[in-house]
């Protein structure tokens, strides 16, 4: 049997990531493009992940997406799978002892508990944007700095400042007012980090938190919200420089896993 | 049990389902007909005591299963704005918002162009648009053909051509609301408002002072129906209708029974329209005969590898809540991709009681979704989740439903810990289709499906 290579797509509703794997082993290439479902980012995405990988379509296997946008990609995909599977496999892969996967996504959160990854349960928030990634952009831009920024200016917090969780135009409203008293922005940030925190905590609590804890996703890559979280929980919270890839990294993975099972059956 | 994997899917209208969607339309019917003739008509909640009114023979209408109708029919949405526009605030109940701007003369009609009054057409659809207008505008209109053709133009359906009502029944078992949306009723109507009010069972048995209490409320109804009615209390009446609701209840039971095969020989979300008749007609004879009819249809379907499941069932799943009315096909569509059967509803056990005598009859009514304990509520769907062996949990988190809602986290995790399966929340409403949003819905559905999928091949 020859190496096989599969294509895992994760259209998220803000970005749409790119992974590209030998024989579900080794990572060949990877892309991430700052827009997602809807937009030319999915196939912009595709198009560099195979120019890196010096690939065309038809050297791929097989090609599963995953995330918001999945169905958006029926016919360029072979299969599409929900971001949760997806998230649990990707995080899986990358720390075997996990049992608990938070995903803090653009329009939602998610916490799944795995078992010998495979994911058996997971909860979600519900309709309210309090918690998610769109919060975040709120309130960065409310507060003139850039999303990729908080991290490192709520760090610089020197004082407690409260911000609500339950509602994304409360929370902002109190920024407003925070800034109109001339509340320092660093501690403003840290309170908005400990407010995600807070509510994300309450999902995870419902389901059970059980180590290893591997957060995933773009807003993993936010510091003071792991840490905000590992406060909150009281427990280590593991995270990857990949972590923004995790959804195509899962999808690459079971997209390697149906190319062996298809390959072993073909060579019977 | 039928052994064969898939069941071959049965595409017609059975005479079981024909009988009882008769037996609803025949509710509505009379009711128009009593009103046409001047006799007093009555708004109901779904689990008040039916046999009583049934011992004056006074027709009684359903408002939570017209409030379902109208949102079934699209119309939700437009009801639920009008009473917002009446002041009841977004929060309130969806079917409480439906049921009072009806109440308050509201009605979605197709719309008609003021100055021709010819239909107004949407090309899209190549039907008319809707519109909102007020019944007690066009019963002030001089007798004419702007009046006829307006009146015509209300929406045909049965749940938006409903009598208004002369009384209202209200018992609060199946919902905490329902005291003041029906006050509101009985003040708009300046009408008799009969109050049976249970409390809340804090344990599995019902306590004998509650006994006591909701017969004294017993006693108090129907004084206040003897007057509404101008008749006595007619005792051989009320025992038939009792005989007739334990007959139904079993024939219910009976029915809901079915989903235990697997494969099952009939779609679960066929129980979601059934409920009706349960809720309008169960003191009906017609009611019980339906459900046996229906019974016997698919003892045979079981016979002979029928069902009326669209679909080959790859899984089981509990739907737990009121579905989402406005929005059933996109409800249903994730699940027929998946394979998904729905084999277990709470609405089984809470409607399917058999009672012997008033006592019995009382603590009967006094078991609902909202008036139980926890405990009660877990084991009721833990029981059915076991009988009718069920591979996941889907859960409707109803915004317009908060006692409901609001213990459905706790629900879970012990559906988990205790029967070892996942479960999945959606957000939605019962009635008002904007607190419900597919995508979000199907990520959820597809997320359930593949930790289903995972569960069974670690059991593997």
């Amino acid at each position: 049997m020859g190496d096989i290579y599969t294509l895992g797509i994760d259209v998220g509703s803000t970005a749409s990531k790119c992974i590209i794997m030998k024989n579900g082993e080794e990572i060949v290439a990877k892309s991430l493009i700052d827009v997602g479902a809807g937009t030319s980012g999915p196939k912009r995405a595709i198009e560099i992940v195979l120019e890196k990988a010096g690939m065309s379509e038809q050297d791929l296997d097989y090609t599963l997406a995953t995330g918001y946008g999945r169905n958006s990609l029926m016919g360029l995909a072979d299969k599409q799978m929900s971001e949760l599977s997806c998230h649990a496999r990707g995080a899986y892969y990358l720390f075997p002892k996990v049992h608990t996967v938070i995903d803090i996504g653009g329009q939602d959160v998610k916490v799944m508990h795995i078992d010998n990854g495979a994911m058996t349960n997971f909860q979600m928030n519900d309709k309210c944007a309090a918690g998610t990634g769109r919060f975040l952009d709120v309130m960065a831009r409310v507060l003139e700095v850039k999303v990729a920024q908080l991290g490192e200016l709520g760090a610089q917090s020197t004082r407690r400042v409260e911000i609500s969780s339950t509602c994304t135009v409360f929370a902002e409203s109190e920024v407003i007012s925070q800034l109109a008293n001339a509340t320092d922005k660093k501690d403003i940030i840290a309170g908005i980090h400990r407010s995600v925190a807070h509510r994300v905590t309450g999902l995870a609590r419902r389901i059970g938190v059980q180590d290893d804890v591997v957060m995933t996703g773009g807003v993993a890559q936010n510091r003071g919200i792991v840490d905000a979280l590992q406060d909150e929980l009281g427990v280590e919270i593991h995270t990857s420089p990949l972590t923004q890839y995790n959804g195509a990294l899962g999808a690459a993975l079971f997209a390697a896993q149906i190319a062996k099972k298809r390959a072993a059956k073909a060579a019977k | 049990m039928c052994l064969r994997k898939e069941y071959i899917m049965a595409k017609e209208v059975s005479p079981g389902v024909k009988a009882l969607r008769q037996v609803v339309e025949d509710v509505y019917a009379e009711a128009r007909e009593a009103k046409k003739q001047g006799k007093p008509v009555g708004w109901s909640s779904s689990k008040f005591p039916c046999e009583l009114a049934a011992a004056f023979d006074l027709n009684v209408c359903y408002p939570e299963n017209q409030a379902a109708g109208i949102a079934a029919n699209r119309d939700g949405e437009i009801m639920c704005q009008a009473a917002e526009d009446l002041a009841f605030d977004n929060d309130i109940c969806g079917y409480a918002r439906i049921s009072l701007a009806y109440a308050a003369g509201k009605r979605a009609a197709k719309k008609l162009d003021p100055e021709t009054l010819e239909y107004v057409i949407n090309p899209e659809t190549e039907k008319p648009y809707t519109e909102l207008v007020d019944i007690n505008e066009i019963w002030a209109m001089p007798e004419g053909e702007e009046k006829e053709k307006r009146l015509a133009a209300i929406k045909p359906y049965r749940q938006m051509q409903m009598p208004m009502p002369d009384f209202v029944l209200c018992c609060n078992n199946i919902c905490n609301c329902m005291t003041k949306w029906y006050e509101n009723i009985a003040r708009m109507h300046d009408i008799p408002l009969v109050m049976i009010d249970i409390p809340y069972n804090n344990t599995v048995e019902v306590d004998d002072t509650y006994v006591a209490y909701i017969r004294g409320q017993f006693d108090k109804a129907i004084e206040q129906l003897e007057k509404i009615s101008g008749k006595k209390f007619d005792e051989k009446k009320f025992e038939d209708a009792c005989a007739n609701a334990n007959r139904t209840a079993k024939a219910w039971l009976k029915v809901c029974d079915y989903l235990q095969y697997k494969p099952a020989p009939m779609s679960g979300f066929d129980l979601f329209n059934h409920m009706a008749d349960v809720v309008t007609a169960r003191g009906r004879l017609a009611a019980a005969e339906a459900f046996e009819l229906l019974a016997t249809e698919l003892e045979e379907n079981v016979k002979t590898g029928k069902s009326t499941l669209p679909f080959p069932e790859q899984y089981r799943v509990m739907f737990e809540g009121i579905p989402c009315w406005p929005k059933l096909p996109a409800l249903f569509r994730p699940l027929k991709k998946n394979g998904v059967n729905v084999t277990a509803v709470v609405y089984a056990p809470a409607f399917g009681f058999v009672y012997n005598g008033m006592d019995e009859m009382v603590r009967a009514y006094c078991k609902a979704p909202n008036s139980v304990c926890i405990e009660q509520g877990v084991d009721w769907r833990e029981g059915i989740c076991r009988d009718n062996k069920v591979d996941g949990v889907l859960v409707h988190y109803n915004r317009s439903c908060k006692p409901w809602s609001g213990y459905m986290a706790e629900m879970q995790r012990r559906f988990t810990a205790d029967l070892g399966i996942p479960c999945a929340g959606f957000d939605g409403d019962q009635a008002d289709p904007r607190n419900f949003n597919e995508a979000q819905y199907e990520t959820r559905v597809q997320g359930l499906v593949e930790a289903m999928e995972a569960n069974r091949l670690a059991k593997e």
